[in-house]
């Protein structure tokens, strides 16, 4: 039997991220002191599961470190522990540290063995600190450092290196339950690890197998003596059968002295740290300065995630079942199409119009479904803030709590992953700018604990997504001054509270008076709001000095498809995304104003906008040329600023498909992508920002 | 539409084609191509197809050679006239006009594109030691994106290469 279980990896790997992440959340919502059995039952279930996935594929290294965090965590299940904040920061480093982990191994790269055996320390002198002496307070955990290791470790030798020594091997009982084959597990791969460790000897009992007619091949009816020997360890017996012991009766007992059956989650605990550290000593430690490793997670997080990341979707079967209902309707509307079109007669023309309004719904429908595939709920990006808060908070001493609004608000699958980065860019700035330290907050007469509200929801075609802090707000005049001792702006500049405010977004722009590593070097912002903008979103900002900011994030809800207005320019067609038209209007001869040296402006109510002749800026030579005061003009909005374009008439308005231009060819200056109309041909997607840049330019 | 995969191609291949399943790793096909009155070849390899030329859809502000995109089975695809982008001969758009569909790159970048030609004229194969370096001069193709020459049956074939051919069209966005 030899099955590529490397095909398996990807749900593996995808499975285990989910359980992280469980984890993760789970861990942050206990609340110290009131333990929630249930939700140590979740945690405990995540990292099992981890655990036995891991032993299955042979990544020892992720099962043997969750062995311990599984006996943690079963202590503390089972009340036989305190659950300190202190644990949970532990057990929250462990987590961070298996992602690492796991993240290697799925790149097929060498795991960090000593940020592994640093956090895998930490755990220990946790899991020791408190279950052996009470009288060790446990050294600072988390912070990697040889006195943490060095006092836990000495005493744990002592206890058992002796114990392996006189054990020399295991005699092992596997009785299998009947359903053992049925779960999908097989003794001779069992066997076959076993053998790995050591010389082993089976000896096959088959009194159970009944007569050959009452036999049912998927039943086991088999059971076996085991003798191993080996200088193993009786968690790395145990490790090996762990897949399987809820479906057999196992007995391990040491050979050379038999022992009484020990309590199967007692052993393990004092055993397998043994496995793991003796493992470590003999390997060749990597010499780096422990500030190094600490770094490590966050860095693979950015960087190492991205050459391997998944590209795979998980949908709700729901989702999938509507969208076979509506091919299924297609198909039976096509069939009445052919029916009606293979005697056609004039007759029928009522019934095949009928029949290709059906059809033209059943294809909206199908399209919509489709697109409801590529939704996922923003709580994928939601769900890790907790944590950065968490972690962020405790660093700043500062009291914060974090309320998720709208979490369930479906978005395009390519804006969650996009939006990620500026979001923890803009929570890390509430975190260190907007809210005060709680010393500050009561002299302000707000309460001691900040609260960044993070919400989302949809308004129109777009998704708008909210943090709002009731921190101390933005300083107008502060920006300002800062912003012309930068030589940002003119001093004698006159601007509205919104453009102050929307210096932020200005490169190099920084007001923290100190730089810190959580936010401040003044990068920041304007890449935040690139990044917005090259989804086709854009950010506002309103401050209140003393109250708190207001950060809104708008964002288109899908990046496949948008709703177009198809304008004519000559012979040419181009698309208007619909969104940033406000209206469009014929124009008359004295509307238009010509400016000196800058072209045209025409007077729209009070104000005046810039005119951009689509036929100049795109160099249409085809068709009758136009005077401003024969075409249309669409007036619409781009980087905050109105703008005319003159196209020589509006055809109408439809859902288009976003096709790339870049995908075999290359960017083009005022377009942000193409389609294709019904007629086969392809037209061009106007980039309503690029192009007022390019005219103002 | 007249849309031949690669072995419709090597059906035209006429007396070459029993050369064909020699050791492939010293023999390599070419399309030949004509533009203006010179012979150019592509590695066969990078054709995915051949079709008849249809109206594009311009793309503004590009060069006059890059004539447009169009939709081949909901790609965008661009389309370059390798005649004007050489000056080779005057760019006469009739429905006998030739467009290759070539493709560049390889693995996941690889993109697709098409070149207008005056006519494709065969399946040329060539023993890789046949190929002689290109000089340095001679020809309006610059000499980077000529492989080699080699020639068949008297005639000269300029042999071009594909990538570095279209990998340019890229580069130049910055200075057109």
């Amino acid at each position: 039997m030899s099955i590529d279980m490397s095909q398996f990896h990807q749900v593996f790997f995808e499975e285990c991220f989910e359980g992280l992440e469980a984890m993760e959340s789970g861990l942050l919502s206990l609340d110290i002191g009131d333990i929630d059995p249930e939700a140590i039952n979740t945690i405990f279930r995540a990292a099992h599961s981890i655990k036995g996935g891991s032993g299955t594929f042979g990544f020892t290294v992720v099962a043997e470190y969750t062995h311990i965090m599984e006996t943690l965590l079963d202590e503390m299940r089972d009340g036989r522990r305190q659950v300190t904040k202190q644990a949970v920061d532990v057990l929250l480093g462990s987590v961070d540290c298996l992602r690492e982990m796991l993240t290697s191994i799925q790149n097929e790269e060498e795991v960090n063995a000593q940020s592994v055996a640093q956090h895998q320390s930490a755990l220990e002198a946790e899991l020791n600190g408190e279950s052996s002496a009470n009288t060790q307070t446990s050294a600072p955990v988390m912070q990697p450092s040889s006195q943490a290791i060095a006092p836990v470790q000495a005493p744990e030798d002592d206890d058992d290196e002796p114990e392996i020594e006189e054990e020399q091997g295991w005699k092992i009982s596997f009785c299998p339950y009947l359903n053992l084959l049925k779960t999908g597990n097989d003794p001779v791969r069992l066997f076959r690890e076993l053998s790995a460790l050591g010389q082993l000897t089976s000896n096959v009992n088959i009194q159970d197998i009944p007569p050959f007619n009452e036999l049912d091949p998927e039943e086991c009816n088999i059971s076996w003596d085991l003798v191993l020997v080996s200088d193993a360890t009786e968690s790395a017996v145990r490790e090996i059968f762990s897949w399987v012991e809820d479906d057999c009766e196992l007995e391990l007992a040491p050979l050379a002295k038999p022992k009484k059956k020990k309590k199967p989650k007692a052993a393990p605990i004092v055993a397998a740290p043994v496995a793991a550290e003796t493992k470590e000593a003999t390997e060749p430690v990597l010499v780096t300065p422990p500030l190094v490793v600490k770094k490590a997670p966050a860095e693979s997080d950015s960087s190492k995630n991205a050459p391997k990341a998944s590209s795979s979707i998980r949908v709700d079967t729901d989702k999938i079942d509507t969208l076979i209902n509506m091919v299924g309707e297609v198909v039976i509307t096509q069939s009445m199409l052919g029916l009606i079109g293979e005697n056609f007669s004039m007759d029928k023309v009522g019934q095949l119009k009928r029949g290709l309004a059906q059809l033209e719904r059943h294809t909206r429908d199908l399209q919509q479904s489709v697109m409801n595939i590529r939704m996922l709920p923003i709580s994928f990006v939601f769900s890790r803030f907790p944590r950065l808060v968490h972690d962020i908070s405790t660093k700043l001493n500062k009291k914060i709590t974090l309320k998720l609004v709208g979490e369930n608000t479906e978005v395009d699958k390519a804006v969650v992953e996009l939006i990620n980065d500026p979001l923890v860019h803009l929570i890390r700035n509430s975190l260190d700018h907007g809210i005060e330290m709680p010393a500050e907050r009561i002299a302000a007469g707000k309460p001691e604990t900040g609260t960044i509200e993070l919400k989302a929801y949809h308004r129109g075609g777009h998704i708008v997504i909210e943090i709002i802090d009731d921190g101390r707000g933005m300083d107008k005049s502060k920006l300002l001054a800062k912003a012309i001792e930068k030589g940002l702006v003119e001093e004698s500049a006159i601007m509205t509270d919104k453009q102050i405010l929307e210096l932020i977004f200005m490169p190099g722009f920084s007001t923290a008076e100190q730089l810190s590593d959580i936010s401040g070097r003044g990068v920041g912002m304007d890449v935040v709001r690139r990044n917005i903008q090259s989804l086709g979103g854009n950010i506002d900002i309103i401050s209140e000095l003393g109250k708190g900011s207001t950060i809104a994030i708008h964002l288109p809800l899908t990046l496949a498809i948008l709703d177009g207005q198809s304008v004519a320019v000559g012979d040419e067609t181009y698309i208007v995304p619909l969104v940033s038209i406000i209206e469009s209007i014929n124009i008359t001869e004295k509307m238009l104003n010509k400016v000196a040296g800058k072209g045209e402006t025409f007077k729209l109510r009070n104000e005046y906008l810039p005119i951009i002749r689509m036929r100049e800026i795109f160099n249409v030579k085809s068709g009758a040329a136009t005077k401003p005061n024969e075409g249309v003009i669409v007036v619409v909005e781009g980087q905050g600023a109105l703008c005319g374009f003159l196209v020589d008439e509006l055809l109408g308005q439809q859902q288009v498909v976003i096709k790339s231009l870049e995908a075999n060819y290359r960017r083009v200056e005022g377009v942000s992508g193409a389609t294709i109309l019904g007629d086969g041909s392809v037209a061009l997607i106007l980039d309503v920002p690029g192009l007022v840049r390019l005219s103002v330019c | 539409m007249t849309e031949k995969n690669e072995h419709e191609i090597d059906d035209m291949d006429g007396e070459t084609g029993t050369k064909k399943n020699a050791d492939t790793s010293t023999i390599i096909q070419y399309l030949s191509f004509v533009l203006g009155k010179e012979e150019y070849g592509v590695d066969i390899l990078r054709v995915q197809e051949i079709r008849s030329w249809e109206p594009v859809s311009r793309v503004p502000n590009v060069p006059f050679y890059e004539k447009g995109v169009v939709n081949l089975r909901g790609a965008i695809v661009p389309i370059i006239d390798l005649r004007e982008r050489f000056s080779l001969s005057k760019p006469e758009y009739t429905p006998l006009t030739v467009v290759v569909v070539l493709q560049t790159g390889s693995g996941s970048h690889t993109r697709i594109m098409g070149v207008v030609v005056d006519s494709v004229s065969d399946v040329i194969s060539i023993e890789r030691t046949d190929i002689q370096s290109a000089p340095d001069f001679g020809t309006k193709v610059s000499n980077e994106f000529i492989n080699g020459l080699v020639s068949v049956n008297e005639r000269m074939v300029m042999l071009l290469d594909v990538d570095k051919l279209l990998l340019l069209e890229a580069l130049e966005q910055n200075d057109y």
